[in-house]
This record gives C-alpha cells, sequence and structure tokens, in this order.
C-alpha cells in the first residue's frame, strides 16, 4: 500500500523572520507557524502588561463587491450588517441550514459596495465555498486571503507603540472600527479588533511588505516590552478572555444558543441562511449550554477530557489549559442547561481520576477599564 | 551540561545512582522542549515501577508528557517541592528538580543506560535532523 505524502506546510511572508527568531513551529492548519518564541507565560504576560506581536497571516480574506455586496452578506452571515458605517467591523458568523457554525467570522464596510470578511485559516476555502454557493445575488465574490499579511499588535501599550509610526491618529479609531493610512510607509488597512480581550490592532499590508513593518514594530515597541507572540500564547488569551475558537467551542453541531454568542444573531433583521432551525431551537429551548469552569482539585483540564456531571460523563471539554495571567487552571465546556449555574460543580477525568472542578462566570478576565 | 556520574535515556531522564537508590529526573533537554513547565504528577512512595513503566507526567502549558522509569524499583521518596514550584523542573534539571527517589531492584541496573557522552551525541542527532 503506498503511503500518502504530505504537502509540505505553506509559509507566511514572515516565516524566515520568526525562524531568525528562533521561534519554535508548529503546523497548524496547513501553516507552518510559532507557537512560542521566548515562552508561552512571558509571551501571554506580555500581552496583558505590555504589547505583543502576532503574525496571524494564515487567516483567510474574502471580500464581496457590487451593488448586492450587502444582500450577500445578509444572507450568509447571522449578524446585522445593514446599519454598519464606513469603517466599522462587525464579529458575525456563516452558518449552516440547521443555524449550526461554518465558521465565526470578522465583517468590515469598505463601501455600500465593498464588505471584506476575516476568517479562520483551516476554513479559508470553506467559506469562500460556502459563500460562493449562497450568491443568488450576482454579487462578486473574491478569495484574497493570499493578497495580506495580517499582524496583531495587541496590549495596553499597543497604540503608543503603532503611533509612532503612523500619522494616522489612532485616537479616532475607536474598537471596531478601522481605517486606512500609512505605517512606516506602508499602507495598511488599521483595525481596532483583536482576539486577545485587550486594546490593540489588526494590521492588513501587502505581503512584500511584511518583514519592514514587522522588524519597524518590534523596534518601535522594544523599550516598552513589546516582543514577537506565538500561537500558544494566542490561546491561551483568547481562552483567558472566554473567546471562541472553531472546531472547539464551536462547529458544525452547536448553534448560537447554546454557544451564548445569542448576541450576534439578530433575528429580526429578515431571512438569513440558518434563520428558520434557529426560530425553532429558541422556541424550543436548548438542552446544552457553553459553562466557563475552574479546577479546584490538582489538575489541568484540557481540550477533550471527559466532563462528568453528577459522576456521569456528559461531553468533553472544549477548551482546557493554564491561564498565565489569573494563574487558574481554566476551561470550556457544554452543560446541561439543568446543570450550568456558576458554583454548580462537575468533574474533569484527567487521566483516569477524576478532578473537581466549578463553573465560574464568563469571560474569566476582563481588561481594566 | 550533563554530569558525568549520571546515566541516560533515550526518553530524556537521567539517574544517579548511590548506594542502591536511584535519584530520577528530566535532562536539560527535555525540559527546554517542554516549555514552562506548569504542573508535575509524581507517584505515592511505595509505588514500584518497572523499566520504560509510567510514573507520572510533567506538563507545560501546551502538553502533557508521560515520564518513564529508567530502572525499576519501589518509590523511596518524592520531590515536595515541584507541587508549589513546578517551574524548578527548567531552572535546575539535574539538581533541585529531581522527581523521585527509587529503592532499585537491581543497583546495578542503570549500568547499560546511557553515559553522559553518549546522551549528548544522541540529543545533538536528534537536533540535527529536527532542523
Amino acid at each position: 500500500m503506498a503511503t500518502e505524502t504530505q504537502t509540505a506546510p505553506r509559509q507566511t511572508a514572515l516565516n524566515a523572520a520568526h525562524r531568525t527568531l528562533k521561534a519554535k513551529m508548529v503546523n497548524f492548519a496547513g501553516w507552518d507557524m510559532p507557537v512560542e518564541y521566548s515562552g508561552i507565560i512571558p509571551e501571554h504576560l506580555a500581552v496583558r502588561t505590555a504589547a505583543g506581536l502576532f503574525d496571524v497571516s494564515h487567516m483567510g480574506e474574502i471580500e464581496i463587491r457590487g451593488p448586492q455586496a450587502l444582500d450577500l452578506v445578509q444572507q450568509v452571515a447571522c449578524n446585522n450588517a445593514a446599519g454598519l458605517a464606513v469603517g466599522q467591523a462587525q464579529y458575525s458568523a456563516l452558518l449552516t441550514e440547521q443555524g449550526t457554525f461554518v465558521d465565526d467570522i470578522v465583517v468590515h464596510k469598505f463601501s455600500d459596495t465593498h464588505y471584506f470578511i476575516c476568517v479562520n485559516a483551516a476554513n479559508r476555502e470553506k467559506d469562500f465555498t460556502h459563500i460562493q454557493a449562497q450568491n443568488r445575488f450576482k454579487a462578486e465574490v473574491n478569495h484574497t486571503s493570499d493578497d495580506y499579511t495580517q499582524l496583531a499588535l495587541q496590549g495596553p501599550r499597543a497604540a503608543s507603540i503603532l503611533q509612532r509610526l503612523t500619522p494616522v491618529d489612532l485616537s479616532a479609531i475607536r474598537t471596531y472600527r478601522f481605517a486606512f493610512g500609512k505605517v512606516c510607509d506602508v499602507r495598511c488597512l488599521i483595525a481596532r479588533t483583536g482576539y486577545t480581550g485587550e486594546d490593540g490592532f489588526e494590521l492588513y499590508l501587502e505581503p512584500p511588505a511584511s518583514e519592514k513593518v514587522w522588524n519597524a514594530l518590534l523596534e518601535a515597541g522594544k523599550e516598552d516590552g513589546l516582543i514577537p507572540v506565538g500561537l500558544g500564547a494566542r490561546n491561551t488569551l483568547r481562552l483567558e478572555s472566554g473567546y471562541a475558537l472553531y472546531g472547539h467551542e464551536i462547529d458544525d453541531t452547536t448553534t448560537v444558543w447554546e454557544a451564548k454568542l445569542g448576541w450576534i444573531c439578530k433575528l429580526d433583521k429578515g431571512e438569513f441562511t440558518g434563520r428558520a432551525a434557529l426560530v425553532a431551537q429558541k422556541e424550543a429551548g436548548v438542552g446544552r449550554k457553553l459553562a466557563g469552569f475552574e479546577m479546584r482539585g490538582r489538575g489541568i483540564a484540557r481540550d477533550g477530557y471527559p466532563v462528568l456531571v453528577d459522576g456521569k460523563e456528559y461531553g468533553r471539554v472544549t477548551s482546557g489549559s493554564p491561564a498565565p495571567y489569573l494563574k487558574k487552571n481554566l476551561g470550556l465546556a457544554y452543560i446541561p442547561v439543568g446543570a450550568s449555574a456558576v458554583g454548580t460543580r462537575i468533574g474533569i477525568g484527567i487521566r483516569g481520576a477524576t478532578v473537581e472542578a466549578e463553573l465560574v462566570p464568563t469571560p474569566f478576565y476582563k481588561r481594566p477599564k | 551540561m550533563y554530569p558525568a556520574d549520571y546515566r541516560y535515556t533515550k526518553e530524556h531522564e537521567w539517574v544517579k545512582v548511590t548506594e542502591g537508590v536511584g535519584t530520577i529526573g528530566i535532562t536539560f533537554h527535555a525540559q527546554k522542549e517542554l516549555g514552562d513547565v506548569v504542573f508535575v504528577e509524581l507517584p505515592q512512595p511505595g509505588a514500584h515501577f518497572d523499566a520504560s513503566q509510567t510514573f507520572g507526567t510533567v506538563e507545560s502549558v501546551k502538553a502533557v508528557s508521560d515520564l518513564y522509569c529508567p530502572v525499576a524499583g519501589s518509590v523511596a521518596e518524592v520531590n515536595a517541592a515541584l507541587a508549589d514550584n513546578p517551574a524548578l523542573v527548567n531552572e535546575d534539571p539535574h539538581g533541585k528538580a529531581w522527581l523521585i527517589k527509587l529503592k532499585l531492584d537491581d543497583p546495578k541496573a542503570a549500568d547499560g543506560l546511557l553515559t553522559a557522552a553518549q546522551y549528548e551525541e544522541f540529543v545533538r542527532e536528534s537536533e540535527e535532523t529536527q532542523a
């Protein structure tokens, strides 16, 4: 039997820069990506107390253009994009007919006839095909992932660091707003968005200029404690902030009601893919809800570990890990609605033993105002 | 780097034998590969392990790593310092972060393990193939 040769992982434009910085690399969603540079713990703490710089170019971009661009966006995504201003971004989701998740996304309104959607790395092709298949509106749908390098600069000092390199007045860009401007003379989409729970920016720029901007940011922020941050800390930061990760908290078996993402689902905006199923589930009520927990016994809950409710195995931990800033062992899991109140004790199966955990409110961490 | 009076395994554990008692830990290379150690799970005194049997785990932020017993014996002592200070494994893997002390079934069993020079060569070769 012939063995299948694995295709080599893809590389972002900053691959050489990561290797120069001696990053530990890993294959993530078919991409050769940095997991950590100086260590997950110092990188996580840097983002919470100073700033961190991430290469997230593996993420995808899909652009929708034309007079019916909004119609298509409204059809495929469950949040209401109709009220968006030019320069405004919105967290949303692509859904199946069953009302379950195809992907979570961020929609950016460039103009009445141009919407820019950021999607998960693992779902680039799937999302593009999904949107195209529903384009009965004759909007123009383009898969432009390879046209962009995406950097995330996150942390309390992110704005002051970035301001040194751009004439754009960053104080005029509020959370989930964006503007176009030059960052060290390179044209960028500067968005005040992120996945860490801190203030910060995501920059979208042409790949040839990647190393210039990456190096300039690291240099400009050095005195402030800015360091490069990998996917390891990206995961611990988003978990500490209670953010969902596709393939873990959300996938094609979960709905917005179960995942506590009802706030991105606007049933009253009109018809969209999955709406009927969601209306039905809302009326019938959900059977389970996503809950956050903290370990009370000695042990670390990890992705996929069994969850015991009233001593019986119920499901699996969707995400579990130590949380470096809060210095606790945290996790997320789906819990039967009847047992999902904060304070409920559950068990986590860790290598044959049951270790106690307690349901707590999420987000676990909220950045100080 | 690697003490000459210790013996080593390809699973990156070390053992130092003194009068029939083997002190066991993980190597500098092992802790470097793991990253920041956040949790160590060790057995109870009295437990017996055969060579290659799993006797505990060491966990980093991202991963759980099994600990393999280098030589057969019964647990005489467990390092209590690691419960509150798992980071010691990164700081002093060959010294203060010893994991367990075993009363060895055969005090000469460790003689068959890798010497410091052999282990260093093994690490060098594995790092070259990873580059």
